[in-house]
């Protein structure tokens, strides 16, 4: 029992506080966080709560968080029910006006955002869907526009000292999205209208971008667990159209996709939704580089 | 935030060497959309991109409105839910009521409607947050009772890190008291819950504050000033007519402000390591007692909780939760300063979610007192022991099977129950503090 003693120890002399910075902002996913980052540059710090490879629908409501959230300036989210289990007792226990829902301080980033697969009626046989939309917008880089537009706007509201700095780097941000999009169309296009196989339903707004069908998937419904009969299914289907990738995120059951992959000998991708999850990728232009890069290359092997 | 190096290799034996066992069900959490059908306008060619954002005007930056969609917001200004905990199961005890020592636990052979809960809850206004639990329960008479659990606001945005809590509701002591019955990770509730608080926990209306301190890591401090009699209250002034140790409880007034029940807690929370979290807390309970006219009640609590979750967790397993509580109570006659009654319990509880939607867990419950009142045998030492396997289909449905074996120096032999638990929820999405 000595060395966990010894850590407190540590934890409680050597926790000193976040470096000050004009704006203290929160984000639930790593995405946004990133996106805060670039755009805030040194007027900013960020704190993430979400870890980039973990399943962000369930997220653990750690305290440290509650104290992150009731210093924070700025808290941006998905919404979209994304964060639905985990948030809202953290803001209970934040008890920060800056941030609560309508504050100036609350980013929610689906705000101007056309979401996806929007059910006719809230019915959880269905499986475990969103009410309001796919949540899984920021991986069509067009949306990480709209946000960016949207966090420097906020940000500047905030702390109008730094309006230009915001301005330079929203625009810089912008710039370098365009020309990458331009370079990630072009290496997606000979691939036009392939199918891709993905887990969860997260890649539809990337399918939609680069013209990939990202419509079978190997859960059954969302968020149920994938069942032997559906399996077999998708793998017919697999092999019938022809389909021979499919993509697996850090925290999906990896062993489920690598059966999968090896019966249809399709190539496994591994990709994710949030900077750090792949290697060399802090930023949101280098996660979505590197996921281009090897989906691309996935596709071209077949 | 601070990382540190340390990581849980073998987290059975970490959890084995803080000896204890368990905790809250899965964290709860929607799953995407599904793809089809869709009310949805078909998706947007490169040419002609989403529309951006941008003030027509240029430089002054304009708050704008959802042109399509605007995220997380709820649609209504109440949340509603109703979650239903149901219970099966067989002992050797013909008289399960006299092991159980929970309101809510299985209460006979046979079936046992533990808990039907309706929960509202919302925003008051830009101000005040409000929630309403209401349980219904049949009794193994087939009565149906009704019973208001909690019904309180909580400030939003308090300066100071301060928070004001006014309404009836469960006393924040130690960390299972002020949880409800969905969200224990064992069919029952603790031994020493039941001896201290009663068979419905701690609860009463008053108020409570409390402070975020302006410390680097989570450091929290409580304090609730609630009404200190009824049911829900049996170690102070409880109901007149029934008794504590062996005495009965006479109808004393609120003479001043120390005849009512004053709560404090602290509780810290570091994070170890990328992967583990731990929480601890300490409580005390005190007012009057309605056994004599100065009488007065003192109740100490600790508790400790700690989660390894590794850093890409599916659905939130896998997962080893350990957490413990330890109780004691002191209760004066105030007839002779230096007399006094004594008890006290603990338990210890470790869950392992092996792997997405299945957990293994074990509790130990231990509860003892005083020697000399061994005429009250609902105080005589006794122990339990809990293993249970539970599954999670969705986060919204949950199958537990528990065995309890309970051993008691006023039983004359040792008693053996299974239970199977069932739990359905419709409506709003829970959540779950940690």
């Amino acid at each position: 029992m000595k060395r966990p003693i010894a850590f407190l120890v540590v934890c409680i002399l050597s926790a000193a506080h976040p470096a000050q910075a004009a704006l203290k902002v929160v984000s639930t996913t790593g995405e946004y966080g990133a996106l805060a980052a670039e755009i805030g540059g040194n007027r900013v710090s960020v704190t993430t709560i979400s870890k980039p490879t973990e399943d962000p629908h369930f997220v653990d409501a750690r305290p440290s968080q509650i104290v992150a959230l009731n210093r924070a300036d700025v808290l941006i989210e998905g919404g979209a029910e994304l964060e639905i289990g985990w948030l809202a007792p953290l803001l209970e226990g934040a008890r920060n006006g800056k941030i609560l829902s309508g504050a100036p301080g609350r980013i929610i980033a689906s705000e101007g955002i056309q979401l996806l697969d929007i059910p006719l009626a809230a019915d959880r046989s269905q499986g475990d869907t969103h009410v309001a939309g796919n949540p899984h917008f920021m991986l069509d880089p067009v949306n990480a526009k709209v946000v960016a537009e949207h966090i420097g706007r906020v940000f500047t509201n905030l702390d109008a000292a730094g309006a230009s700095t915001y301005k330079a780097n929203v625009d810089s941000f912008n710039a370098r999205l365009d020309a990458k999009l331009k370079e990630w169309t072009e290496a997606l296009k000979p691939y036009s209208g392939r199918q891709i196989v993905t887990y969860h339903p997260t890649w539809r707004y990337f399918g939609r971008r680069f013209s990939l069908k990202a419509d079978t998937f190997l859960e059954p419904k969302p968020g149920i667990p994938p069942s032997p009969p559906h399996l077999a299914k998708v793998m017919q289907k697999m092999e019938a159209e022809n389909i021979r990738i499919l993509l697996v995120e850090p925290y999906q059951p990896r062993k489920t996709a690598e059966a999968v992959a090896t019966k249809t000998k399709a190539t496994l991708v591994d990709v994710a939704q949030f900077p750090g999850a792949l290697p060399g990728t802090t930023t949101y232009i280098d996660l979505m580089d590197t996921v281009v890069k090897r989906v691309a290359q996935a596709l071209a092997a077949k | 935030m601070f990382t540190m190096p340390i990581r849980v290799r073998k987290p059975l034996q970490a959890a084995a060497l803080l000896s204890l066992i368990t905790v809250v069900p899965v964290l709860a959490v929607a799953r995407d959309a599904k793809p089809a059908p869709t009310a949805q306008p078909s998706p947007t060619p490169l040419a002609e991109p989403t529309p951006i954002l941008t003030d027509p005007g240029g430089a002054t930056p304009v708050p704008q409105p959802a042109p399509v969609i605007a995220g997380g917001a709820a649609r209504n200004f109440l949340n509603l839910s109703i979650d239903a905990l149901l219970a099966g199961g067989g002992s050797t005890a013909s008289d399960v009521g006299r092991l159980q020592t929970g309101g809510h636990d299985p209460s006979q052979r046979g079936f046992t409607v533990q808990n039907v809960e309706t929960v509202l809850e919302g925003a008051v206004d830009p101000y005040f947050r409000g929630q309403a639990n209401i349980i219904l329960q049949i009794t193994p008479e087939g009565e149906t009772i009704i019973e208001l659990e909690e019904a309180y606001a909580t400030t939003s945005s308090l300066p100071k890190g301060l928070q004001i809590k006014a309404g009836q509701f469960f006393t924040e002591f130690g960390r299972l008291n002020p949880q409800h019955p969905h969200s224990w990770d064992f069919v029952d509730q603790p031994l020493v819950n039941g001896r201290i608080f009663g068979p419905d926990g701690l609860r009463s209306t008053g108020v409570r504050m409390s402070w975020l301190m302006p410390t680097s890591f989570y450091s929290e401090a409580y304090v609730a000033l609630q009404n200190s009699q009824g049911e829900t209250a049996p170690s102070f002034r409880g109901v007149p007519g029934e008794t504590l140790f062996g005495n009965e409880i006479r109808v004393r007034e609120v003479k001043s402000l120390t005849d009512m029940l004053i709560v404090p807690r602290y509780a810290a929370s570091f994070d170890l390591s990328d992967t583990q979290t731990l929480l601890f807390g300490a409580s005390g309970a005190f007012g009057p007692n309605g056994i004599g006219e100065n009488a007065r009640t003192r109740v100490l609590g600790a508790d400790v909780f700690w989660k390894w979750k590794p850093t890409n967790a599916f659905k939130g397993f896998p997962f080893v939760k350990v957490q413990a509580e330890w109780m004691q109570r002191r209760v004066s006659t105030g007839a002779d300063s230096n007399q006094a009654f004594h008890d006290w319990g603990s338990y210890a509880q470790v869950n392992y979610g092996y792997k997405a939607g299945h957990v293994l867990a074990l509790r130990v419950d231990r509860v003892a007192g005083d020697t000399g009142v061994a005429h009250e045998a609902a105080l005589t030492p006794r122990w339990r022991v809990s293993p249970t396997f539970t599954w999670f289909p969705t986060e919204f449905s949950k199958l537990r099977l528990q065995y309890n074996f309970d051993h008691g120096d006023a039983f004359a032999r040792n008693e053996h129950s299974v239970w199977l638990q069932f739990e359905f929820l419709l409506g709003a999405h829970a959540a779950h503090k940690f």
